[in-house]
């Protein structure tokens, strides 16, 4: 009976040392959730939906706090995607956050530039160059296409180029039926 | 040798025999080449010559951009006239960025130095190839620099010359082979010398005796230890995994390369013109090219990098109710957006379409699920859950069920009896994973570059609060040590003067105050708790301006 007991009580606690370790050792930093939601979000950091970035954003859909359909940058495609993941309905974007655009870079019309560093200071990416009087230029490889320097810009020299289809970015199109025009 | 068979395969008719009868014609000089700088897989070639220049036959153009790139020579004497974007032959029918050039007719050599292959050190003689512009003939243009380096794979142990050319129409190698056989195994020496293979075999189809009689001749002649195997004629057997399957019997693993296996394949096309650049410093500036299809004489040409392809088609008698011309052949090949596209590394074939030749395809029907495709297809897929996949836009099975082992052959789209052009799917979802791996790329770059800032701003912030502080903690220590005696007279005062106004402030009370009805007093009272209120507000530190 004792003995019983006593290999019993052995076995609990070696099992219980074991599950204690394996929870600190292989213990996760942060949710999950959060990582998995962020990875599927187009990390434009625009703000659109209200949040301060990205994963502010992804933070509250983790929370349950905002909805699935804020992001215009990530489009229906990105609804789709969150949802699957989240295992809810896809629902239309919400348009009062915006209108799903063409990605753009912004471009900096560097005649009128006055150097006053304040689009610099709004760039959620780093990715505009330059320094106070000096004048300021895009690194266009490193812009998410936001438009957070377009409004702060006192001289109104900061504008949005749609990106050009090139043969590098050029895609092989869905095939579609020709139909055949009659009359 | 024991030739092994590839799954799959088609017999198209092959149409070979319009062309192959007559002899390479020599390359004749148009007024105006037009060169693009995309023609080989990688990065675009950086040009190096400024609109006026006059350029010698053979100088560089452009050079390497990185390391998957090659350099671009001028093809013949001339001035350029231009640089920028110009049609090129592409199935997207963009434009993009050219050299042209106007010839002077004097096609004039610059000056061509042959290498000493066998005394030159082999990352030298890689940097050569690369700057005399080889690029893989076979179609895919890949820099052949960078096949020729063995480092960083398994060795290789056999190099197969590719003389498959199964597809139909095409004769480009069949004539090489014919004419320029000894050329062909002097750069597969040259290639064999860097790779370090052992093996060294030919494969050609046995529809072309002619070229593997002449291929034979040529290795007796240099004393050449080739095999030069005739293989069965069957669609796709030159491309790369087939003609190793067939040569070797090796497999090539899913989503692998033939290197894996240690079997590199190169075109004769690719090895002739390695043999021109090394042996007679003469940098790809030509090629053969088959014109056939609705022409009064198919036939090959020498054909200089850049001639307009509706000048070619008028040198083989162009004909009437041509409605069109198709780059490379009619299982591989595309429609060129116009007429008047440069002939590019890549072409290996301008096929002139008509409508008794190409009538236009039937209309596209349902699949009906009735698996032809399966055993035809040379990768082992199964074309038609593929094709499902692709139409749903369902990526992920689709690279579950192999999409990238598919080397787009058109096996599967010729036998379909619904007529689909399940290419067309397979080419729209590779491109289209690619393109989100590529938007992946660049949110990752935006989420680290974002997450950067914020750091960096947290960071400036603590800076400057310690900054602030360290500041505050030198004046306080500097204070006491500049107090003097006069000043502590001077601030005692001060101190004075202040005490005695307080207390007369305080003696001195508002008249209009007194006697008044309570209402007016309970107001009072209230006003004088707000301005306390007020008062002790303002006495609140005020908050560091944050910028």
């Amino acid at each position: 009976m004792l003995t019983a007991i006593l290999v019993m009580a052995g076995i609990a606690i070696a099992l219980g040392a074991v599950l204690g370790f394996a929870a600190l050792r292989y213990k996760v930093e942060g949710d999950p959730m959060v990582e998995r939601i962020d990875a599927i979000l187009p990390q434009t950091q625009c703000g659109q939906c209200g949040y301060p970035g990205c994963r502010p954003y992804a933070t509250a859909i983790a929370k349950g706090e905002a909805d699935i359909n804020l992001c215009p940058p990530g489009g229906e495609d990105g609804v789709k995607k969150l949802a699957e993941l989240l295992g809810v309905e896809p629902k239309p974007l919400d348009e009062t956050h915006g209108v799903t655009k063409p990605k753009s870079v912004a471009y900096i019309q560097e005649d009128l530039c006055i150097g006053c560093t304040l689009c610099i200071q709004a760039c959620p990416v780093d990715a505009i160059l330059g320094a106070a009087k000096q004048m300021h230029t895009i690194i266009a490889s490193e812009c998410t296409g936001c438009e957070l320097c377009v409004a702060p810009c006192p001289v109104d020299c900061i504008s949005m180029v749609p990106l050009q289809e090139d043969l590098g970015s050029w895609k092989w199109k869905y095939p579609v039926f020709r139909l055949k025009q009659v009359g | 040798m024991e030739l092994q068979r590839f799954p799959g395969g088609v017999h198209p008719e092959e149409h070979k025999s319009q062309s192959a009868s007559r002899p390479i014609h020599a390359a004749f000089v148009p007024r105006k080449l037009v060169l693009p700088m995309r023609q080989h897989i990688g990065q675009p070639a950086k040009p190096v010559v400024k609109v006026g220049d006059h350029v010698l036959k053979g100088q560089t153009i452009a050079e390497a951009d990185g390391y998957v790139s090659v350099a671009l020579h001028a093809p013949s004497s001339g001035t350029v006239t231009e640089i920028g974007l110009a049609s090129v032959p592409h199935p997207s029918g963009l434009p993009d960025l050219c050299i042209t050039i106007e010839t002077d007719g004097r096609d004039e050599w610059a000056a061509r130095t042959p290498i000493d292959w066998r005394n030159t050190d082999p990352a030298a003689l890689r940097g050569h190839v690369r700057d005399l512009g080889i690029a893989g003939l076979g179609g895919a243009v890949f820099p052949s620099s960078i096949k020729l380096d063995p480092a960083g794979g398994p060795p290789i142990h056999t190099l197969i010359l590719n003389g498959g050319e199964c597809e139909p129409w095409i004769t480009c190698d069949d004539r090489l082979m014919r004419e320029r056989a000894e050329d062909i195994l002097e750069g597969a020496r040259i290639m064999q010398h860097l790779l370090g293979a052992e093996r060294l075999i030919a494969g050609i189809e046995d529809n072309k005796p002619e070229a593997i009689a002449a291929m034979q001749a040529a290795a007796q002649k240099l004393g050449l230890t080739i095999e030069i195997a005739a293989m069965p004629t069957i669609y796709p057997g030159g491309g790369g995994k087939q003609i190793t399957k067939t040569l070797t019997g090796l497999d090539t693993p899913s989503g692998g390369r033939t290197t894996d296996v240690g079997v590199q394949v190169f075109n004769v096309g690719t090895s002739y013109a390695l043999a021109r650049a090394i042996l007679h410093g003469e940098p790809l500036i030509s090629r053969i090219v088959t014109i056939t299809g609705h022409v009064l004489r198919p036939q090959n040409f020498e054909v200089l990098i850049g001639t307009p392809m509706s000048e070619l088609l008028l040198h083989a008698g162009e004909r009437d109710g041509t409605t069109g011309i198709i780059m490379g052949g009619p299982m591989m090949g595309f429609d060129v957006p116009d007429m008047d596209v440069p002939v590019v590394k890549a072409t290996n074939c301008v096929l002139a379409k008509s409508k008794e030749l190409f009538p236009p395809k039937p209309r596209e029907l349902p699949c009906i699920r009735c698996t032809q495709c399966v055993p035809v297809c040379p990768a082992k897929l199964q074309p038609q859950q593929l094709y499902w996949f692709a139409r749903a836009k369902d990526l992920g099975r689709a690279q579950e069920y192999h999409l990238f082992d598919c080397i787009e052959c058109g096996c599967c789209s010729y036998v379909c009896p619904s007529h689909i052009p399940l290419v067309d799917y397979y080419r729209y979802a590779k491109s289209e994973i690619w393109a989100r791996e590529k938007e992946k790329r660049l949110a990752d770059t935006a989420r680290d570059r974002h997450e950067f800032r914020l750091f960096r701003m947290e960071r400036e912030k603590k800076e400057k609060a310690e900054r602030l502080a360290a500041k505050a903690q030198s004046k306080k220590a500097e204070a006491p040590a500049l107090s003097t005696p006069e000043q502590d007279a001077k601030k005692k005062l001060i101190q004075e003067a202040l005490a005695r106004a307080q207390a007369k402030k305080a003696a001195v009370a508002p008249k209009n105050t007194d006697n008044l009805p309570p209402d007016k007093q309970a107001e009072i009272a209230e006003i004088e708790a707000r301005r306390a209120k007020i008062v002790e507000i303002a006495k609140q530190p005020v908050e560091p301006e944050q910028h």
